[in-house]
């Protein structure tokens, strides 16, 4: 029985900022990397802002304790950032953790208590080697049966992808052309980690065997590439090297106001009209392996509150931590039915130009996935598009008025969905 | 009852993780089902996830199965990396659907890990364990630690 919930008042976000996203020096922390996105949130605001405006700071992160040996995280971004003693709260729900930071300022500005919080997320996750990285994130999982059986992150997507091409015929190919696409979205946004799509890494290889005087390596197109796997090794199998997202550090922050003082900001603030989450069990608890029922719960109690379906989504950024989830979240949202996400990735759908636009900003797959940082970039590039600032990746049709973003926490034992309407 | 009982209450609590992990360790692979509603749960727990009843029996499963999906791991998770696998040598696990209905996620042995794509979901399996030494970490001490696993069975 889903109940229908609203919000008390209404409430819109009227500022955006990234970092870069890429492998910053060891020594440099967390909260400097989200003094980078904050002053690009205050450049976004038209009609700019003063700090002393803020009431709060709700922070996502899922775990500067073992990445820096760091806790207490909302204090120290609050110290770098000159807003103490506002108070800060630290959010922890594994890759939904500044999702789920963004949603709770939504719930807080419109329960009245406060009319500003400032709220993003952000990780250092570089100072560690791939196996300690791995067994962070590992961490996410249960112990007793999960990380028991070896399982690592890219290994419980790929175990749930074996089920899926088991169930719908899905392919290794089918995963591949989904990350193509983000590569290619990536390859226009400065931002992003992975600033470079499939066919100019192609070039960039065979550059580089010439220049050492080897062989000039050829492959007839991005899927032969693909195939390659010296270049596209397996991590998990059917997940190789370009279906993973990337270990990096950055961090997104965005300004969310209560509707009746956004004017105060800008002229063009977009407004959050529905909110919703969930979680699930660990994954073998699960009735169906397929599908991440957190992601359809959610969706339906964000979708409800918005008072809008799937079909009136016009734009949307899909947690892609690997290819596979990009695919089962473009069901468990309803843009496609279950088992028929494949057509629309077969046929270019959900490209740039495409009828629905999927992952404009390159995805967590090219623009990276700094864990605490990813919920709250991906509002970022919806509050980008629907703007028109998202540059040379600026979606060209003009009916982007509704968007939404889905971030998965871990193996979907959280999922948060948001929704977002240009008016 | 002195609180200090407690301790050990909570440690051989039978829907707690340390009596599961006790059984995995006699080569036991333990369910919680709930006396109302027949529901089974893997690790058992103290509270129905369907009806969420508090009357829970603990039973044990007979070890038949089949694969419901599965992975091969290149890069490791750092458990198996101190066991020698890795990108040199690749391991399989996944979920398995037991006889009794209830899945769980185990290592899968017995399958061939060069060729991942001839893996099938549905293969039969049988419950198997797997004893290796390991380090300390926060939650065990050092020495051999017990792992759940499947066999592929033979062909009929």
């Amino acid at each position: 029985m889903q109940k229908r919930r609203k919000l008390g008042r209404g409430v819109a976000v009227v500022g955006a900022g990234l970092s870069k996203f890429g492998a910053y020096p060891r020594g440099v922390r967390g909260q400097d990397i989200f003094v980078e996105a904050y002053k690009e949130m205050i450049a976004s605001i038209d009609k700019g802002f003063d700090p002393e405006d803020i009431d709060a700071l709700y922070l996502g992160n899922l775990s500067s304790d073992l990445f820096e040996r760091q806790v207490h995280m909302g204090p120290a971004v609050a110290n770098r950032i000159g807003i103490v003693p506002k108070p800060t709260i630290r959010f922890e729900d594994a890759c939904a953790a500044s999702g789920v930071a963004f949603r709770e300022a939504v719930i807080a500005v419109s329960s009245g208590i406060y009319d500003v919080v400032l709220t993003g997320g952000v990780e250092k996750m570089t100072n560690l080697d791939t196996t300690h990285v791995t067994e962070v994130l590992a961490a996410a999982m249960d112990p007793d049966t999960e990380i028991a059986a070896g399982e690592t992150f890219p290994g419980i997507y790929a175990t749930i992808a074996t089920a899926h091409m088991a169930k719908y015929g899905t392919t290794v190919e089918d995963f591949m052309r989904i990350g193509i696409k983000n590569h290619y979205n990536g390859s226009l946004n400065p931002h992003a980690h992975f600033d470079a799509s499939i066919t100019d890494l192609m070039k960039r290889k065979a550059a580089a065997a010439l220049k050492k005087g080897l062989p000039e390596p050829s492959w007839a197109d991005e899927m032969e590439f693909l195939h390659d796997p010296k270049q596209n090794p397996v991590i998990a199998w059917p997940m190789r090297l370009f279906d993973c997202s990337t270990v990096c550090d950055g961090a997104s922050c965005v300004l969310v106001v209560a509707e009746d003082i956004a004017k105060n900001f800008t002229d063009r603030p977009i407004f959050v009209i529905g909110t919703g989450q969930a979680s699930d069990h660990f994954l073998a608890e699960r009735e169906e392996l397929t599908s991440l029922r957190a992601a359809r719960i959610a969706a339906g109690e964000a979708y409800a509150m918005a008072g809008v379906g799937p079909q009136d989504i016009r734009i949307a950024e899909v947690h892609d931590c690997f290819t596979i989830a990009e695919l089962i979240g473009m069901e468990d949202l309803g843009f496609y039915k279950p088992g028929e996400a494949v057509r629309a990735v077969r046929e270019g759908e959900n490209r740039l130009d495409g009828k629905l636009p999927i992952n404009t900003d390159g995805g967590l797959k090219a623009k990276g996935h700094p864990i605490g940082a990813s919920g709250t970039g991906m509002i970022v590039e919806i509050f980008k598009q629907m703007r028109e600032e998202a540059g040379p990746r600026q979606v060209k049709k003009k009916d982007v008025d509704l968007g939404l973003t889905h971030n998965v926490g871990a193996h979907g034992s959280t999922v948060v969905i948001n929704i977002f309407e240009r008016r | 009852m002195p609180l200090e009982s407690k301790f050990s209450e909570v440690a051989e609590n039978r829907l707690y993780s340390l009596a599961y992990n006790k059984s995995i360790r006699e080569h036991k692979l333990m369910a919680s089902r709930c006396k109302k509603c027949g529901y089974l749960s893997i690790p058992p727990k103290p509270v129905c996830p369907k009806c969420h009843g508090s009357e829970i029996d603990v039973v044990e499963m007979k070890g038949g199965g089949k694969i419901a999906a599965y992975t091969v791991v290149a890069v490791g998770a750092p458990l198996m990396v101190e066991e020698g696998y890795g990108r040199e040598k690749h391991y399989c696990c996944g979920v398995v659907e037991l006889e009794e209905g209830v899945k769980v996620c185990a290592r899968i042995l017995g399958v061939d890990v060069s060729k991942p794509e001839q893996i099938k979901v549905g293969t039969p399996v049988k419950m198997d364990f797997v004893e290796t030494f390991h380090a300390a970490d926060p939650t065990h001490e050092e020495g051999e630690r017990t792992f759940l696993a499947f066999t592929v069975l033979e062909k009929p």
